[in-house]
């Protein structure tokens, strides 16, 4: 993917000297392997400081919220042209704010399965050949096939190209249409309560409270959220484990029928935790209740912010 | 001081033997993809073959959440409302496989939690009561820069023993009486011939020509703060910044706390929690005004604390010992390497 890289500077150098937006959001190349920066810059003459290719994992929609800017301009996949949807109709950021450059996505790199890969010795370089992405560090050297290390979100994207732009850099690519998205939910599904609570326990156990998963994620962005709110204190701010899953717990919550699955919560978190196994069950409940995946269109109202008097309510007994 | 030498059998075997004299062994074990610090299970052999744990070892002497005092909120109780100290183990603890930036850090935290206006007495009697038993770093990752502050693979600063790879096993070098004392509990090994000395040393000066980062901070003590501080890189620094606090919580030097009180029930309890200049509420006035309520102020704060506050408050070089877990772990790739430069060169 790393040859949208000279597509983005061309068209943010053309966006930005034409002054059809003020400044322009994507991301330069990162300072560690594996690892790209999310960067804004209104100066066209930095163009060539933007960079693409798959460890561009984040949500660039994060950095959208309550701008005061007239137009900008921003990179977008699928699952970040989503977002901006979101945004849009959650009234955070408006359509004529943005210019959304749209790139067609094969899926991002999970660095952590990479990592694996070499059974944990340090990547000192990295690069993209076609299908394939070659890593290498002191006295290694390794070609990976990109489809086996594919971030799990992406295995099972369904909307790779942006539902949502004013110029596209590619080609669309065929969207994957055979997978089975909720697997691993249906599994969590069939456990008893013990068993859940157990599985829940153990993937949020080491977890740290640093609310990057939070942080990471455009839907997150109350002005204060439940876990800092002290009067009243909603929750504990020890690494306890009913509070911190109940932070989960919430978080996940608050995310029903906005999440995109981009992925950027599970790919911050410095430990390591399958955030999205919260969230995913509240998208499959979207999905089955609602018919509803978040963020495909601007033209109707998600399932949760609308009171619909000829609702069927079959859910309620 | 003692120098000894243990076969990997032997010294896994000396461990165990440690254990008899020691509340809590800490050492490095592999739980999914990273290492932590856990205490030695009966049987269980610790993992040494790792680059740095993912949390630093601060956390043993400095909990991330600890209860301080507890009380009695039953109004109808004689004791209702009095705070009295949660009872704690401060029994002898050692660390083993602490890597000498990680050691070198309680140095720099020590500042803070022990000076001579004020001792924090938890972390004063847990720091005591620990033995640091460091693993010098023969393969340095390409994010670390310790020698570029003060520190290096084999540094010694803050530790009781270090420990050298070699063929086969580890040199272990003691230089204190803790170390001693170690030494004497990890029962088994030899002494240290000559040669086996020269073959540790050898280890440690090629270790230092691995270094790859360097960080030039050499300016930053005559620079005016407030020079710094309105800097007009700033902003841009902080763009891509979720305001987390993985920096914060993975640092082994950051040792800014939050005390809460909880009750449940009629039991109350004062929590003492790791805090982070990310959070906008850690800043937050009563009044409602945030002197940081921008994120890129949060993280101009984070630098100068560490790169300039610091350095002024105690002429003792940088708040940081160059471990490299912000430059690989920052969600948004924030790499302090970066932002020392521009400080230094402003």
């Amino acid at each position: 993917m790393v040859r949208y890289t000279e597509k983005i500077r061309e068209t943010a150098g053309r966006l930005l000297e034409s002054g059809e937006v003020e400044v322009f959001i994507g991301y330069r190349q990162g300072t560690v392997p594996l690892m790209n920066e999310p960067f804004q810059l209104t100066d066209a003459a930095r163009v060539d400081e933007l960079y693409w290719d798959c460890n561009s994992c984040l949500n660039l929609c994060n950095y959208l919220t309550k701008r005061p800017e007239k137009r900008i301009g921003i990179v977008a996949n699928g699952c970040n042209s989503r977002n901006i949807v979101t945004h849009i109709i959650e009234n955070q950021i408006t359509r004529e704010q943005l210019y959304i450059v749209g790139i067609p996505c094969e899926g991002m790199i999970d660095h952590r399965a990479v990592q694996r890969k070499v059974n944990g010795r340090e990547i000192l370089d990295y690069r993209e050949e076609g299908a394939d992405i070659i890593i290498s560090g002191r006295g290694f050297e390794e070609k990976i096939k990109k489809a086996d290390v594919l971030r799990t979100n992406c295995r099972i994207c369904r909307h790779r190209n942006p539902v949502i732009y004013d110029e596209l850099l590619g080609e669309k690519v065929e969207e994957q249409t055979d997978v089975d998205a909720y697997k691993d939910v249906k599994n969590i599904e069939e456990m008893t309560p013990d068993k859940k609570q157990e599985f829940f326990q153990q993937l949020i156990a080491n977890c740290i409270r640093c609310y990057a998963c939070r942080n990471a994620c455009p839907l997150c962005y109350c002005p204060t959220c439940f876990v800092d709110e002290s009067k009243p204190q909603w929750v504990g701010k020890s690494v306890d484990p009913i509070d911190t899953l109940t932070f989960h717990f919430l978080r996940a919550y608050h995310c029903a029928g906005r999440c995109t699955d981009c992925g950027a919560c599970e790919r911050v978190c410095p430990v390591g935790i399958s955030m999205r196994q919260f969230t995913k069950k509240l998208n499959k409940d979207a999905e089955e209740l609602f018919e509803w995946e978040a963020g495909l269109t601007l033209e109707s109202r998600p399932p949760l912010d609308v009171y619909r008097p000829d609702d069927y309510n079959d859910f309620i007994r | 001081m003692t120098d000894k030498v243990y076969s990997e059998e032997e010294w896994g075997e000396a461990l165990e033997a440690a254990k008899d004299h020691y509340t809590k062994v800490y050492v490095p074990q592999k739980e999914g993809d990273f290492h932590l610090f856990r205490d030695l299970k009966e049987g269980a052999r610790p993992d040494f073959k790792f680059e740095n744990t993912r949390m630093s070892a601060k956390g043993l002497v400095y909990p991330q959440s600890m209860r301080m005092f507890e009380c009695n909120m039953d109004l109808a109780a004689e004791d209702a409302s009095i705070l009295k100290e949660d009872e704690k183990d401060y029994g002898p603890r050692v660390v083993v496989g602490i890597r000498p930036c990680d050691a070198a850090a309680f140095t720099i935290v020590g500042r803070n939690f022990d000076n001579p206006e004020y001792q924090d007495p938890w972390w004063v009697r847990w720091y005591e009561a620990t033995t640091f038993v460091g693993l010098g770093c023969s393969e340095p990752c390409s994010t670390c820069f310790c020698t570029s502050v003060g520190g290096g693979p084999f540094n010694r600063e803050g530790l009781d023993v270090l420990l050298y790879e070699v063929d086969g096993g580890y040199v272990a070098r003691s230089f204190s009486d803790k170390g001693e004392k170690f030494l004497s509990n990890a029962a088994g090994g030899r002494d240290a011939g000559e040669d086996e000395l020269k073959a540790a040393e050898a280890v440690a000066e090629a270790a230092s020509g691995k270094i790859v980062s360097s960080v030039e901070t050499d300016n930053l003590l005559e620079k005016k703060q407030l020079d710094l501080f309105d800097a007009p890189f700033w902003e841009e620094v902080g763009f891509s910044c979720l305001n987390c606090g993985t920096c914060t919580y993975l640092c082994p030097t950051c040792w800014c706390f939050d005390i809460q009180d909880e009750v449940h029930g009629t039991a109350g309890e004062r929590i003492r929690n790791w805090d982070s200049c990310m959070f906008p509420l850690f800043t937050l006035h009563g009044s409602g005004h945030n002197p940081r309520d921008q994120k890129w102020q949060r993280v101009r704060q984070r630098f100068m604390h560490k790169l300039k506050y610091y350095v002024d408050k105690y002429g003792a070089g940088v708040q940081c010992t160059g471990c490299g877990r912000c430059v690989r772990y920052c969600p948004v790739n924030i790499d302090i390497r970066r932002v020392a430069k521009l400080m230094n060169e402003y």
